[in-house]
């Protein structure tokens, strides 16, 4: 029986004693898709990962992954997902080759093609030169290939990466999601937690979770177009003042600088926003323009982690 | 069959990691040899050479002749003369000697008729064992004539020294140390090596592959008890290369005892690892075992001489009944079957601290 989601939850929850780590979360992650968890730290991602792979038991809830039963069918399901810890895992002391070789024996990879996989990972992932060297002295984004490497090694259905690109620079992080598209072309299922906007943007879909919470999901482009928000952006000479004469208006959710521009949210609600903002600005006498934009990933993530009341500055 | 080669997948591992971690490997040869050295040599209970200080207010040919005769014993070195029992008495308290020999001047008669002892020794009783050796001396035989066979009165009891003859202290110490050293790398090695991987983020990783807690904890022992059994081959060349302690019994039945004592301290290692978070406390926990095996073992003091309380704490600790079994088999040409309650101890132990090790250690993070 396929289902057609690679997981699915209904309530997970996880207590830790007083503190709510995932509350009441609900998911589906369409096979051969590439799902993200955007949030920042503490906001649940890798505790919500921990418990669909089996590594922490739920609190309360469900969640079937790959068609087995979680946490109860754990040991089943370990043959069929990769994962990817947020911290590098594998063994410092050993060799890139001999921590291939090690993953190799202990998924039972059929011996014959041994060899060939562990050559066809080293090629691919750009470890030839280091496969003598051990993994503990190489670069971050060395270890994170030999990371993916060893997590694909096993052609994993489903596979679980824990912010895999927080320690690597921005051309390893470009190679690595070059290297993720094509998993998933190949037909794997891959769940990535990220707190970078742009690495966000690249899912096929996504999760926003803010305090063990998620307060949205949906494609980018679905997130973009229902943030029930009205985008200013401000162009001002002086942006700092500009913040604070716009933090002013009553109907402003938020308003972020970016360099000399400013990202103001308002609700739909509210017909005149452009105008709102210019009004307040021109009587403040400052020199910006303002004009109406298209939500960003980032916008959508200030409107939906928005607590009632709260204004960012 | 896919066990067992995940199980030698993690045993590989350990081996290759083993045989980079420098410090580690020279624990397995370095600390048997120095331990051996350090207590084969320093513990000595056989005591010899004790200095003394001479009174001899009788200054007789007999008496003179004695004072030679106690020399040649080499029980006692003598270091200084004296006049007078109070001034032994001073040397005794500054501690210059041990043993202070009083000849008073009526020596040749006492010798003669017996009925007094002739010579008075002043010895430092707060050593017991300076005190044993000293009670020793008075077996000393000593007439008149040089070649008389002893002293007249007839012993009521004599004591046959059996399986150490020469009173060789290390002939009953290495058979202990192997215990010791044992105890001390098999348990550190183990306790060490779960804890280690929690540390180092690599537990999160194995766990989430198909290997299995049992799995696992096999593969991480199998290494080690290879490990316990050439500790074990080391620490008895060094004991017959430099201390000539000697295997009366059968190898192969103190290599059976060495396997359910090594078994028995690899799975209280992996105990120990599940129970700690931290390398520092699970070797906190391994020295905390550690000193009642060395001093309720019956390593250092006889065991029938111990208060019951630390009896009943010793018969728990695996290294008594390996003690009990090496210097059974070493010394005694005991056969294993012989000794059976304690290997049956031993693999009992060896069960219930693995089962309670596999119990404790889950495949989950929380």
């Amino acid at each position: 029986m396929n289902r057609e989601f690679a997981i699915e939850a209904r309530g997970l929850t996880k207590r830790f004693g007083d503190l709510v780590a995932v509350s009441q979360l609900d998911l589906d992650v369409p096979r051969g898709e590439i799902y993200g968890f955007l949030g920042p730290n503490g906001s649940g991602k890798s505790t919500t990962i921990r418990m669909l792979c089996g590594l922490l038991m739920p609190s309360d809830g469900e969640a079937v992954v790959l068609d087995t039963e979680v946490p109860g069918d754990a040991r089943r399901l370990k043959p069929r997902i990769g994962y990817m810890t947020q911290k590098f895992s594998l063994f410092g002391d050993m060799t890139v080759h001999e921590n291939l070789q090690f993953i190799a024996d202990i998924y039972s990879y059929p011996r014959r093609e041994r060899a060939a996989r562990i050559q066809e990972l080293l090629e691919r992932y750009n470890l030839r030169d280091q496969q003598k060297q051990l993994a503990g002295t190489m670069s971050g984004g060395q270890k994170q290939r030999l990371a993916l490497a060893c997590a694909v090694l096993h052609h994993p259905e489903l596979l679980l990466l824990d912010e895999p690109t927080s320690a690597v620079d921005p051309q390893s992080r470009r190679d690595f999601w070059a290297a993720l598209f094509r998993l998933a072309e190949a037909g794997t299922t891959i769940l990535v937690s990220t707190h970078y906007m742009d690495e966000a943007e690249r899912c096929h879909r996504l999760a926003i979770l803010d305090q063990g919470v998620k307060v949205a999901d949906g494609t980018p482009s679905e997130l973009q177009a229902s943030t029930g928000m009205h985008v200013i952006e401000v162009i001002a000479s002086d942006p700092y003042h500009a913040q604070v004469v716009i933090s002013e208006i009553p109907e402003v959710a938020s308003v972020t600088q970016l360099g000399v521009r400013l990202r103001v949210l308002i609700p739909d609600a509210h017909s005149e926003p452009t105008r709102t903002v210019d009004a307040a600005l021109r009587s403040a006498g400052l020199d910006a323009q303002a004009s109406l934009s298209s939500a960003t990933l980032e916008d959508v993530f200030v409107a939906v982690t928005l607590q009632p009341g709260r204004r960012a500055a | 069959m896919k066990s067992l080669s995940r199980i030698f997948a993690i045993l590989l591992k350990e081996v290759r990691q083993l045989r980079r971690d420098r410090l580690t490997f020279g624990m397995v040869v370095g600390l048997p040899v120095m331990q051996m050295l350090l207590f084969g040599y320093a513990i000595n209970t056989d005591v010899r050479n004790l200095k003394t200080a001479v009174a001899d207010q009788a200054n007789t040919h007999l008496s003179r002749q004695f004072v030679t005769e106690l020399a040649q014993t080499q029980v006692v070195d003598i270091v200084a003369g004296a006049d007078s029992p109070r001034q032994l008495e001073a040397l005794l308290r500054d501690g210059s000697i041990s043993i202070g020999v009083f000849i008073p001047h009526d020596f040749d008669r006492r010798i003669v008729d017996r009925t007094r002892a002739a010579t008075h020794l002043l010895v430092d009783g707060s050593d017991p064992t300076i005190l044993g050796v000293a009670n020793q001396l008075r077996a000393m035989p000593f007439g008149f004539d040089a070649g008389d066979t002893g002293p007249v009165a007839p012993q009521v009891i004599e004591v046959r020294p059996y399986y150490n003859p020469e009173r060789r202290t290390p002939v009953n110490i290495v058979p202990g140390l192997m215990g010791v050293i044992l105890t001390m790398t098999m348990i550190l090695f183990t306790a060490v090596a779960i804890v280690r991987e929690r540390e180092r983020g690599n537990l999160e990783l194995l766990i989430n592959t198909p290997v299995s807690s049992a799995e696992l904890m096999i593969g991480k022992v199998v290494p080690y008890i290879l490990i316990g059994m050439l500790q074990l081959a080391l620490i008895l060349a060094v004991g017959r290369l430099l201390f000539d302690v000697p295997v009366r019994g059968s190898i192969v039945d103190l290599y059976l005892a060495a396997f359910a004592f090594i078994a028995a301290n690899l799975a209280l290692g992996l105990f120990i690892s599940t129970a700690a978070r931290t390398q520092f406390q699970a070797m906190q926990m391994t020295v905390f075992i550690l000193l009642p095996s060395i001093l309720l073992s019956g390593f250092m003091f006889p065991f029938e001489g111990m208060p019951l309380v630390a009896q009943w704490l010793g018969e728990v600790l695996p290294n008594t009944h390996f003690i009990r079994l090496t210097r059974g088999i070493m010394l005694r040409d005991a056969s294993i079957a012989d000794l059976y309650p304690d290997v049956g101890y031993l693999l009992g132990f060896a069960l219930v601290a693995m089962t309670g090790a596999a119990l404790r250690f889950t495949k989950r993070l929380d």
